[in-house]
């Protein structure tokens, strides 16, 4: 008998995939890598640029030392080694984006190499080897113009603005990751979301991606079991978590059969398209573009000294698993649970809500309950959801003086989403709130009683369980707004 | 007053400081010889006499309100078209970057502003300071004051030629294989080219970045290290420039004025012994041997045996360098922009533009630069040349440990007719012969005149350790003191 | 042998974005052979385990600190651009992707 396996599982039976992955990280540093233009955004086009980001003839670069701590404190994190010496490069191509037609970038001589991630993958911990860290400069914006979707082809001009030009970025570079099986996809995952969460708690990055602050290519290879690795394809236009996962399963999908087939793989940058889930072929690699780099004469070397690394060293903070380790502990969740938490993205979000004053179990309830159904029906992630841990907490803390009820605090919430406003002012401007006043409620028993006498002598009797109706009469009265407790001790005390 | 545009600047400016002379009389002096002769000589591409007149017109009116004035305050000065002036055109002597106007001053510019010197103008230069005859500039060559049927040397012909015509009493060069000295040295004036990263680069347009040096031109060592201590010193915006205080290289240039080298050693290079120099050159450099060594120096021969090898490695460095720094000229941020008729693609508009707005000798050079960096041949070319400047670099430091300076003829050969080196490129890259070296190791040198050679100047060299420039200027003061300057016939 | 071919030029024209003409190719091709074989004589030095200098002054570590300065205003950064749209450098239609 033959067991039919689903296209995927079947592929990651027959074929080992191997993933390896480019991130691209724009510091939050005030200036920019190489001058002192500020980083921020949405000014009017080509008003964050001076000569030297501008490329400028006669302009020179000097380097930011607060994006060369960045780096070194990433590194760091990273369980890389940290060079003693390092250079920056030019690497040299054309392109309209790039103001000085090269970019200055590292090659031979990063200032961090061979270090480690760990991340948390259904209960068992992946060790992610670290390449390199390097630093370089962005480039600018190109707008095309004419075309169907605004992409380059059947554009008829582009129009460049060069604001994002030099603003500090680095690369952290994967070695290859064999290794995970069916896991691959999730095994992306879980890594760019532990270097995001890693980056984030240093404080160097807000690390969006939705805002391209941070960026991932994602390399694919697929090759049978104990067979040297295949050809590999890098897949950009990666622009979420989500993605990442989606773009590394769709290339071992497209892979496999090319290679059932006995084709080859070609090696190409690929695009991911959020709307299909799909990679489309973009340029080929096969004619390596030589970059002719060489050493960056406009630049001295870099030579971080040993204490200066130490002091680095020093000003890491506690890092996300030794924090989430800690959290777990003060929220007393088990390890399943916790896992839950993770894989929502929700650690912080629950972090911040408990520091606004929420109880641990309440915004734990919130976000991986109702808001994580919001988010998943939105397609958004947990964070882009509309509301903040502020709300939450606040929305939290009317349920808990009995201002609102569960039913009356998702409505709230609703709103919350919507962006009506605070928990309180949507709970005021809507009427929401729990009706606490003694008198209007004994009237509304008191009607209940009088409009069920038969229900109300079953009660006297003392079958008590008969109240449930005169309950729902009077929830029905208050239109909901009425704490179902207090109107049942109510109808209890009235009667008895 | 006797004519204000013979006065060397030091005069100028202790006429201006007396009150014997305004500022604005000598701006007007020399502004009125640019409109006498410069079509003959063509040593400017852009005068500005009203930026010069209302800077005349500041340091007057700032002397008259009793403020305190620098050594140079009002001499006028021409400035080497490669270096950024805001608001004044630079062309770095390329069709590609006509009618730039840059919206930032270099900081040697805002330096000499700072100073109260007062900008005449832009000079001209082999484009993008890539040549030793100023033929390769795009607007023309600039004639020599001594035969204007003679190229005035490169690239900063234009800087030499405006000293020699009395045309202005300083100008600045800029120096990545000798395009100060050279100049100097076949023009019969002064040309210093400082350590390495004494002067900013920032606001240079950039030929060869880990060699490109600016520095002083003048008609006497005194005037030439007066400008040298106006532009040299720290600038935070250069990260190659050198934070330790800058020598007192006029104090040594007044020292050496004295006529005293007592216990000085010049070193005489083997190496630069055998064929190459004119015989003419060679004559007058060892009657400046003579004269050094009547006033006290000891002569001391020294090998550099890597020195043979200084040009193959400058040829493979600067283009190298030149390539990836003119990539920037692609007619989409300023300067030129040609066949962008509607239907082309971006590509090929580049191609175009830069085919258009470079000359052939550039060209040439972003061709071999970027095949000396490509992947297959980096090692074998651009890498072993960095190497092969290491061990020039060596060949220096043992030097200095047994003499103070190294001296030399500046160029082989006097200033040779226009036209006749031009087809064989590498027959014009000779004239570098002896100035490349010092540039591949850092080190500070000028170039002195010392004599003519059939009625043609000859140029002195001196090269000093690096940081110690104030060595060189003693040294070629007290050459100036023995051999005296040279002053060229009326223009023909 | 010639250090570099005519074909060889071309390709390295095209690489540097130089619409070089079939006369500067011939011209070209022979000069830089010339150029070539002359520079090629750095290698007859023996230097595998000298180090190489690019920059001749030993200074490391030059940074700036984090802080800004003022930019150029949108005119004088676009005021000599051969060609501006809405505020930005406008360029003719790309024909290869970005990198
Ligand atoms: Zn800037």
């Amino acid at each position: 008998m033959t067991v039919t396996l689903p296209p995927y599982d079947d592929v990651v039976a027959r074929y080992e995939p191997v993933i390896g992955l480019e991130t691209h990280v724009e510091l939050g540093t005030r200036t920019k890598m190489f001058c002192g233009c500020p980083i921020d955004f949405g000014g009017q086009p080509n008003t964050r640029i001076c000569p030297v980001c501008l490329g400028l003839p006669g302009s020179l670069p000097v380097a930011n030392k607060a994006a060369i701590e960045a780096t070194i404190r990433i590194g760091l994190a990273l369980n890389c080694t940290i060079a003693t010496w390092s250079r920056f490069a030019r690497k040299n191509y054309f392109y309209p984006d790039m103001p000085k037609n090269y970019q200055i970038s590292q090659y031979d001589e990063p200032l961090c190499v061979d270090g480690w991630l760990d991340v948390e993958v259904e209960g068992e911990i992946v060790r992610v080897g670290i390449e390199r860290v390097h630093l370089e400069e962005d480039t600018g914006k190109t707008l095309h113009v004419g075309g169907a979707t605004g992409r380059i082809h059947g554009a008829t001009e582009s129009l460049v603005d060069y604001n994002r030009a030099g603003i500090p970025l680095v690369e952290i570079v994967t070695k290859p990751v064999p290794g995970t099986g069916a896991l691959a996809p999730i095994v992306a995952r879980a890594y760019v979301t532990e270097l995001r969460d890693v980056i984030r708690s240093l404080g160097v990055s807000d690390v969006r991606m939705e805002q391209g602050s941070l960026r991932c290519d994602v390399n694919t290879s697929l090759s049978l079991p104990g067979a040297e690795w295949g050809t590999r394809t890098e897949t950009k236009n990666v622009n979420s978590l989500r993605s990442v996962e989606r773009a590394v399963r769709s290339e071992i999908l497209r892979q496999a059969p090319i290679l059932d087939a006995g084709g080859k793989i070609k090696q190409e940058t690929r695009h991911f398209h959020e709307d299909t889930g799909e990679t489309t072929a973009g340029r080929s690699k096969e004619t390596a573009t030589d970059y002719r780099y060489f050493p960056e004469p406009d630049l001295v070397p870099l030579a971080p000294d040993p204490a200066w690394v130490a002091t680095l060293k020093e000003s890491l903070p506690e890092l996300p698993r030794v924090h989430r380790k800690r959290l777990q502990t003060d929220w007393g969740l088990s390890d399943l649970d916790m896992q839950s938490v993770v894989n929502a993205g929700a650690v912080e979000l629950i972090e911040e809500t408990v520091a606004a004053g929420a109880s641990p179990e309440g915004a734990r309830k919130w976000w991986l309950g109702e808001l994580a159904r919001r988010a998943n029906e939105a397609g958004v992630e947990l964070v882009e959801v509309g509301a903040t841990p502020a709300h939450v907490a606040e929305l939290q803390g009317l349920v808990d003086g009995g201002k609102l009820n569960d039913k009356l605090a998702r409505t709230v919430l609703e709103g919350v989403i919507a962006g009506e406003g605070t928990p309180t002012e949507i709970m005021t401007a809507r009427g929401l709130e729990v009706v606490s006043d003694t008198g209007a409620l004994t009237a509304a028993v008191d009607d209940a009683i009088a409009a069920n006498p038969d229900v109300a002598a079953k009660i006297r009797e003392g079958k008590v369980a008969a109240a449930g109706v005169l309950v729902g009469a009077v929830m029905k009265a208050t239109r909901g707004q009425a704490d179902a407790k207090t109107v049942r001790e109510l109808i209890i005390a009235r009667l008895s | 007053m006797s004519d204000l545009t013979r006065m060397s600047a030091a005069q100028l400016a202790a006429a201006i400081a007396s009150g014997e002379a305004s500022a604005t009389e000598v701006t007007n002096a020399h502004l009125e010889r640019i409109a006498a002769v410069d079509d003959r000589v063509h040593a400017f591409l852009h005068v500005d006499a009203e930026g010069a007149r209302a800077a005349a017109l500041d340091v007057d009116e700032r002397r008259s309100a009793g403020e305190p004035l620098g050594p140079l305050a009002g001499v006028p000065v021409g400035v080497k078209d490669i270096v950024v002036t805001r608001g004044v055109p630079t062309t770095a002597g390329s069709k590609i970057l006509e009618g730039w106007r840059p919206p930032y001053d270099a900081t040697i510019v805002e330096r000499m502003r700072a100073a109260g010197l007062v900008m005449l103008g832009k000079t001209n230069l082999d484009e993008f300071a890539m040549g030793s005859s100023t033929e390769y500039s795009a607007y023309g060559p600039t004639y020599n004051p001594w035969d204007l049927g003679r190229i005035p040397g490169g690239s900063g012909g234009g800087s030499a030629a405006a000293l020699a015509a009395y045309e202005a009493p300083l100008t600045v060069g800029t120096d990545t294989g000798g395009s100060i000295r050279q100049p100097g040295a076949v023009t019969g004036t002064v040309g210093a080219k400082p350590t390495y990263g004494g002067t900013s680069r920032y606001g240079l347009v950039a030929f060869s970045s880990s060699l490109d040096t600016p520095g002083p031109c003048a008609r006497t060592v005194e005037d030439a290290a007066l400008l040298h201590a106006v532009l040299a010193g720290h600038d935070p915006r250069d990260s190659t420039s050198i934070p330790q205080p800058v020598p007192d290289v006029v104090g040594a240039a007044r020292q050496g004025a004295t006529g005293d080298l007592t216990g000085v050693r010049l070193g005489l290079v083997r190496e630069f012994g055998g064929e190459g120099a004119e015989a003419g050159v060679t004559a007058a450099f060892r009657d400046g041997l003579d004269a050094l060594t009547k006033l006290g120096a000891e002569v001391v021969e020294v090998s550099c045996p890597n020195f043979q090898y200084a040009l193959p490695a400058y040829y493979l460095i600067a283009p190298s360098e030149c390539s990836s720094n003119l990539a920037r000229f692609d007619g989409v941020r300023y300067g030129l922009r040609v066949g962008d008729d509607g239907n082309r693609a971006l590509e090929e508009v580049m191609s175009l533009t830069r085919e258009a707005g470079f000359g052939p000798e550039v060209k040439r050079r972003v061709i071999i630069g970027t095949y000396a960096l490509s992947s297959g041949y980096y090692d074998a070319y651009y890498g072993q040349a960095q190497k092969v400047r290491t061990l020039i670099t060596r060949d220096f430091t043992a030097a200095f440990e047994r003499v103070d300076v190294l001296v030399s003829p500046t160029t082989p050969f006097v200033a040779f007719p226009l036209g006749s080196r031009t087809s064989d490129p590498y027959q014009m890259y000779l004239a570098d012969l002896y100035t490349i070296p010092v540039n591949l190791y850092g080190g500070p040198a000028i170039s002195v005149p010392c004599g003519l050679s059939e009625g043609l100047p000859v140029g002195f060299q001196i090269m000093a350790p690096t940081l110690a420039d104030d060595r060189m200027y003693r040294v070629a003061a007290a050459l100036e003191s023995a051999v005296g300057t040279l002053t060229p016939g009326e223009l023909s | 042998m010639a250090a570099i071919s005519r074909e060889e030029v071309a390709h390295l024209a095209r690489l540097s974005r130089l619409a070089v003409t079939e006369e500067e190719l011939d011209l070209f091709a022979g000069q830089l052979d010339v150029i070539l074989q002359a520079v090629a004589r750095v290698g007859e030095v023996v230097a595998e385990d000298i180090p190489p200098t690019s920059h001749s002054v030993p200074l490391t570590n030059v940074l700036r600190d984090d802080i800004e300065v003022p930019c150029l205003t949108a005119d004088e950064a676009l005021a000599g651009a051969p060609d501006v749209e809405e505020g930005r450098f406008r360029v003719p239609r790309i024909l290869e992707e970005e990198v």
